[in-house]
């Protein structure tokens, strides 16, 4: 049995979290927060790109360092301690992994080693509006190569250089590798709850639009997608959960009320308690979906544990980060509702990243539905 | 990040299991499969712990001196796996080898060790731990049953509560208050006795499910020599925290029904439209059962990985009991809900053999036993988070001034 890092996973992680803390403060979360004009920190792109991060799960061949997708987990864990702002899951866990796994020769060639060097950043567009998108529902179209439609919202769309957009071709939903740097691409800004991460509407009209693995299997691609994703995201989720409880405790420690001090009164310990629980599940969770991804990466046909592993990961550090983000800024009572402390960058993230690859609800439909498949096998 | 034994824990394995292939199908052709809580299911374990013994399978970590398996904490999980598996598992062995026996050889003199030791590891003896009372369930120190010095004997009289297996137990260890004029942690002694003694009668306890699993122990002018002292005079506490202590490794999973089994009730049982598998409500509870039954799943695979690394396991494993014991009162209800009005059967026409119902009833246990939700939650706060202890009203206080209420 062999189920948790290893001292060079361990090692590495601890790098990240030194070179994280010394160049991923809060300051820095904050200067894009606070700065509307701002969807990313450049530095820190150009500083993680420097570590060879972007293409740590990239093979050799493409400009990457080749390491294995346990690897890019602890980078993940690291980088959602620390809220970063950059367009690390857009460019990495989508369009590098989805490269990887759905690309051809050419395209493998073109995007990855871009990515690896910091030179490309990529999003997902998928979302047409509120709600779920059905099939009979999109309205993005692909003719003669050309693109139309409207994609709203897609994150970090408003500094990628290369889309993956769902649309229908021939009355059939595909995947296109878009370049949004060419014409026929209007990029409109939007608000958002966690403006410490960009997002956009794409708007296209004609833009060249290249297909991405086989035609007509569009919205099942997007799902093959968001389940690589997912792990990784589960593992930014986990380490921002696990910096809630922290704070929470931190702040609990020093701060007395009644005569002493808060965090010896069991209806505080109680809560700090519950919030190790849920990130402990979710730890354990993230790890079966780490060893999922990363062997679904060595073979062949995928592994057949990755769906169900993928969903319970997001399902469970979904619910860890929503809790330790609203039981945190709870700890810190009043002052955790000010915008000087840190609590409501954990908030925020945590809506973010449950949100951006499907909500937890879609994520359990999803399960149960790989449950009853098995079950009835 | 993988899930295989290392090559020495995989030969151990099949080494294992070859054992036990042939052991159980020879035990179960001399025993066959009696029913629990009889005479015969009794014999057969006691049998089977004998055959474990004499082949070094029991107690697996112990020295082989004194009987035990000269083996590592991997091996032992590895060989409960496969006995599990094996279907030979029997649960009267446990808190005795795993709670008191470990007590009496850390704190007894030579000659009781040598007297105890072998014949419990070879299941001759089974022990139970006297420790809850009426007046101490979560907060144990407060315990009343007094011991009392009369030359070379102490004489007891008290009592204790839900001392699971004292009347099939042939010895226990007993946590007194021998000096009522101290603060409470300090006033008290253990000692192990013998369960035979007339002076001790056990009262089986009618539970809130209907069964009785559990006992009321009085004590009676019990008296036991002070030889029979476990540690020093005033130092019980100590004792029963290295009792504690030596709690086995928890990697079984939870008794009764579990996500598969309440999705095929779904799946079988008319819903308000088509199966009850169809309700989205029903759906996401699902998805949050197996989620945490994955997540105490693999957490047990992260204290085997630390095991097996020859590393202490972190404190992870303290969420199993939180989780699976309010998961299966939830689980329990929402199947008997999703019944409707047919939910409230628990007789022969019940659904699924009345699993569900059973589960219902015997689930607010599961949450009181071994250490309430709050106590741990308590436990994980102080000891993993490191939070302060709650002020503590009664720590300078004499025992015999300490309040009490009913």
């Amino acid at each position: 049995m062999d189920f948790d890092y290893s001292d060079d996973q361990k090692f590495l992680k601890d790098e990240a979290r030194k070179f994280l803390s010394g160049r991923c403060p809060p300051a820095v979360v904050r200067g894009v927060l606070d700065d509307p004009a701002r969807s990313h920190d450049q530095a820190l792109w150009a500083a993680v790109a420097e570590q060879g991060w972007l293409g740590a799960a990239i093979p050799e061949e493409h400009g990457g360092l080749g390491l294995g997708r346990v690897e890019l987990c602890a980078i993940a864990e690291e980088l959602g301690r620390a809220v970063a702002p950059i367009p690390f899951a857009s460019t990495v866990y989508v369009l590098a992994e989805a490269v990887m796994a759905h690309g051809s020769d050419a395209q493998k060639a073109a995007i990855l080693p871009r990515i690896a060097a910091g030179d490309l950043i990529g999003c997902l567009a998928v979302s047409e509006g509120p709600g779920v998108l059905t099939p009979s529902a999109l309205s993005s179209k692909v003719e003669s190569g050309k693109l139309t439609g409207v994609k709203i919202p897609v994150t970090d769309g408003d500094i990628a250089h290369t889309a993956i957009v769902l649309a229908s071709e021939g009355g059939k939903p595909g995947l296109f590798l878009v370049d949004l740097t060419g014409a026929g691409v209007k990029r409109g800004t939007l608000e958002s709850l966690d403006p410490t991460r960009g997002v956009a509407r794409l708007t296209f009209d004609g833009a060249a639009a290249e297909r991405l693995g086989a035609a007509g299997e569009g919205f099942d691609l997007v799902q093959a997608i968001l389940d690589r994703a997912a792990v990784l995201l589960a593992f930014e989720q986990l380490g921002g959960a696990d910096r809630c409880l922290e704070m929470a405790k931190e702040y609990a420690l020093g701060r007395y009320a009644f005569g002493r001090v808060i965090a010896g009164y069991q209806a505080i310990k109680h809560k700090l308690a519950d919030m190790y629980v849920k990130n402990e599940v979710a730890r354990s969770n993230a790890y079966y979906g780490a060893w999922a991804l990363n062997a679904s990466t060595l073979k062949e046909n995928g592994a057949p544990e990755l769906p169900t592993a993928a969903a319970a990961a997001r399902i469970a550090a979904s619910e860890a980060f929503w809790f330790a983000s609203k039981e945190s800024v709870q700890v810190h009572g009043g002052m955790g509702f000010t915008w000087e402390v840190d609590c409501h960058l954990y908030y925020r993230r945590s809506r973010q990243l449950s949100l951006v690859a499907g909500s937890p609800r879609l994520w359990k439909e999803r399960l149960v539905s790989e449950l009853e498949k098995k079950n009835a096998a | 990040m993988d899930f295989n034994d290392s090559p020495a824990e995989a030969a151990y394995r099949d080494k294992a299991r070859a054992w036990l292939e042939e052991a159980a199908a020879a035990h179960k052709a001399q025993h066959g499969e009696p029913k629990p809580n009889t005479p015969e299911h009794m014999a057969a374990a006691k049998a089977w712990q004998a055959r474990k013994a004499a082949a070094g399978y029991a107690c697996i970590t112990w020295p082989a001196v004194v009987g035990g398996g000269g083996g590592t904490p991997i091996e032992s999980v590895i060989f409960g796996q496969e006995e599990g598996k094996a279907g030979v598992a029997y649960g009267y062995f446990t808190i005795g080898l795993g709670m008191c026996v470990p007590t009496v050889m850390a704190f007894s003199d030579t000659d009781t060790k040598k007297r105890f030791v072998s014949p419990a590891v070879k299941g001759e003896e089974i022990w139970c731990q006297l420790f809850s009372e009426p007046a101490g369930g979560s907060d144990v120190a407060a315990l009343r049953t007094r011991a009392v010095r009369d030359g070379d004997e102490w004489v007891i009289n008290g009592q204790k509560v839900w001392t699971t297996g004292a009347h099939y137990s042939d010895f226990g260890i007993l946590l007194t208050r021998t000096d009522p004029d101290v603060p409470k942690h300090k006033g008290l002694t253990m000692f192990w006795i013998d369960m035979r003694d007339a002076a001790v009668e056990c009262r089986p306890i009618h539970q809130m499910s209907g069964g009785r699993d559990f006992n009321e122990v009085y004590f009676s002018d019990l008296r036991v020599k002070d030889s029979q002292r476990l540690g020093e005079v005033g130092q019980g506490w100590q004792v029963a925290l290295v009792t504690l202590m030596n709690e086995r490794l928890a990697v079984g999973g939870s008794a009764g029904p579990n996500y598969r089994e309440v999705l095929e009730l779904a799946r079988a049982l008319p819903g308000e439209d088509g199966p009850a598998l169809n309700n989205d409500a029903f759906r996401e509870k699902l998805a949050d059962w197996f989620v945490a039954s994955q997540g105490l799943k693999f957490t047990r695979f992260r204290t085997m990985t630390a095991l097996s690394r020859g590393q202490t396991p972190g404190p992870e494993s303290s969420i199993g009991k939180i989780i699976s014991a309010n998961q299966l009162q939830d689980l329990a209800n929402t199947a008997v809900e999703m019944q409707g009005e047919y939910g409230v059967l628990t007789g022969p026409e019940a659904a699924a053999g009345a699993a569900f119902q059973q589960s219902l009833m015997w689930a607010p246990g599961l949450r009181i036993a071994g250490g309430t939700d709050e106590i741990l939650k308590n436990i994980i706060a102080e000891r993993v988070l490191g939070l302060p202890g709650d002020v503590r009203v009664d720590k300078d206080v004499a025992f015999k001034d300490m309040p009490t209420g009913r």
